[in-house]
């Protein structure tokens, strides 16, 4: 039970950024072509700190199936149904029309409430009144356009999400600071969980999104621990000679698949959480990695290098009969499923070139969506339709999204270090 | 559990007392029972080194930088202290053979040294892969050694996969600058 030890960390997650602090900025490299004209009218709102119109302009835009009508653009301004002229709208081709209103209702708390527009029937499609502190103006406004994209497309927002990822600043000298943070989906407000000058790596939601396990060198040997991001508390649950790598939790929350090395060759693992009793799922004498499980639980996927070149192979999730998934490519490896378990993406190699693949799990196709050459570390968004990648280029790592029929890509720019091994956190 | 919860709410308190007080200063995951023996990663000296200082003059690139963490470069032991390797292979070459087989012989006659052995990788491919493919790399370096007589309790290996590059670049020469186990002496 020595490695099952509780310990202290001072990583607090409401721990207070300094304005110097890095944030990430999105750039839309590729759009789709038949995205709807949505305008967002400046909301009313008297001394707010926090412009809640930008925020919802920029997560639609973002999320690539709208076409925005710029401030500039409009021909008026609009903050209650009554002062709305659908003909104005119809004018500028727009199709759906958003405004809004914030107002102080005393003790530091706002009212925010906004009207969603059908322009061409006039008609009101939602509508809805929030209550929200200064400090969660920026969280409503991503409330707003997780309503909004719903309304519209019928599939769940993510805006309201965060992302966790690795960053890595060089000090000289062949040594390096490595963070792990959480940021917003909009790469706003990061905030930093664990600093290390030894590497942290591979960070993977609870599905509850309130902890994270991830890896950490920070005794010159890997451990994987699991922190919980409110408290900031944290416990070892992996230090066994060799490596402690690649935790993936279980959809029920209860196990970690993850990566030992202590009988020699890497295997796939599953530690239960509770009773920490340790269940091997693999045993070739090559390497056994990253595990990943399917959303029903049954099944771990993982990458092997039995076969001579690394290829992914699937598994009951209590170990037994392994059969191999991939085929094509000479490399594909870190498995990721969506979260209805109906696609699996993954990096996939050919030759030099390493680019992000989905394969369809009914059909087995892969269909590779980026260019690469060097894309890794793919995680779906939790309704499925995107997936964030890291990339490189030039010798600095940045952060990609994709949707999963490769036609709309976003660039994440972070505005220092590098910035890797993404994970979106799961569904509220 | 109970003993647990409590310690971990009093080394919490610790922490927001001391290493945390400041909070423009990165906050370090590191614990208090490292930091009692290995001081050097407390979150205030990060990137300040203070043990910096201490490394021996004249040492290859590689090892300034390893013995600014406080281990032992022991001027006298073998050099080359890395051994690169080709693509996706974790056999060591004919060059490296002598390499380590020197290295073999000092270990011998210095019992009381022991030797890390840091798995390293290019950039390519998926990073908990590499680090499998890293671990490999040292072990091969370790199969060697202990072949030729070097006790098993002499040696540890830890593979850092693509995440401490010696170079960085994403062209071959690159690559092949980090394809590489490297030697680590320590003292008892």
């Amino acid at each position: 039970m020595n490695f099952f030890r509780i310990m202290c960390v001072c990583a607090v997650l409401g721990f207070s950024i300094s304005s110097s602090h890095a944030e990430l900025t999105i750039e839309i490299t590729q759009g789709v072509e038949s995205a709807l004209p949505v305008a967002v009218v400046p909301f009313a709102s008297q001394g707010v700190p926090v412009d809640i119109r930008n925020i919802v302009n920029a997560d639609l835009e973002r999320s690539g199936y709208f076409k925005m009508l710029s401030e500039q653009a409009m021909i008026s301004r609009p903050s209650t149904p009554a002062e709305v002229e659908f003909k104005n709208w119809q004018d500028l081709g727009q199709n759906y029309l958003v405004i809004g209103r914030v107002n102080p209702n005393g003790d530091g708390q706002y009212s925010v409430e906004f009207q969603l527009f059908d322009v061409y029937k006039g008609s009101q499609l939602i509508g809805y009144q929030m209550n929200s502190s200064i400090a969660d103006l920026r969280k409503t406004a991503h409330t707003i356009s997780d309503l909004i994209f719903q309304k519209l497309t019928g599939k769940k927002g993510v805006f309201s999400g965060r992302i966790a990822y690795i960053t890595s600043n060089s000090l000289g000298n062949k040594k390096w600071t490595y963070q792990l943070q959480v940021a917003d989906a909009d790469g706003m407000t990061p905030q930093t969980i664990a600093t290390s000058n030894e590497p942290l790596m591979s960070p993977a939601w609870s599905p509850d999104g309130k902890q994270m396990a991830y890896v950490s060198f920070e005794h010159k040997a890997a451990a994987i621990y699991v922190q919980t991001l409110a408290t900031g508390a944290r416990t070892r649950v992996a230090e066994f000679s060799g490596i402690n790598g690649a935790p993936a939790w279980s959809p029920d929350g209860t196990r970690l698949a993850l990566t030992l090395s202590k009988d020699g060759s890497p295997d796939i693992f599953v530690l239960n959480l509770a009773s920490h009793a340790l269940t091997k799922i693999t045993n070739s004498l090559a390497i056994d990695t990253e595990p990943t499980w399917s959303p029903d639980g049954n099944n771990i996927v993982f990458t092997s290098g039995r076969g001579g070149k690394p290829q992914l192979y699937i598994a009951p999730s209590q170990g037994g009969n392994e059969q191999r998934l991939t085929f094509t490519g000479d490399y594909n490896a870190r498995a990721s499923f969506s979260p209805d378990g109906k696609y699996l993406a993954m990096v996939h190699g050919n030759g030099n070139n390493y680019r992000i693949g989905v394969m369809d799990m009914a059909s087995r196709t892969i269909n590779v969506l980026t260019s690469g050459p060097t894309d890794e570390s793919p995680s779906f968004a939790p309704n499925g339709t995107m997936i964030l990648y890291a990339s490189r280029k030039g010798g600095t790592g940045f952060l990609s999204a994709v949707s999963i029929d490769g036609k709309m890509q976003q660039k994440l720019v972070f505005n220092s270090g590098e910035v890797r091994e993404p994970a979106w956190s799961p569904s509220p | 559990m109970k003993v647990n919860k409590t310690l971990v709410a009093l080394l919490v308190t610790a922490c927001l007392l001391s290493a945390c007080s400041d909070d423009k200063k990165p906050i370090s995951a590191t614990d208090g029972s490292q930091n009692a023996t290995n001081g050097i990663k407390d979150a205030s000296t990060s990137g300040l080194n203070a043990s910096s200082g201490l490394n021996p003059q004249g040492l290859p690139n590689v090892n300034a930088g390893l013995g600014a963490d406080g281990e032992f470069n022991d001027p006298n032991s073998p050099q080359p202290k890395i051994i690169y390797f080709m693509l996706d292979s974790s056999d060591v070459q004919p060059d490296f053979v002598p390499v380590i087989a020197a290295h073999a012989q000092y270990l011998v006659a210095n019992p009381s040294l022991s030797l890390l052995i840091e798995g390293n990788t290019d950039e390519r491919g998926s990073r908990e892969y590499n680090i499998a493919l890293g671990e490999q790399r040292a072990r091969s370096v370790a199969n060697l050694l202990l072949a030729q007589g070097v006790s098993n309790a002499q040696l540890r290996i830890v593979s850092y996969g693509e995440e401490k590059p010696a170079a960085s670049g994403n062209d071959e020469s690159t690559w092949e600058q980090n394809r590489r186990a490297e030697l680590v002496y320590q003292g008892k």
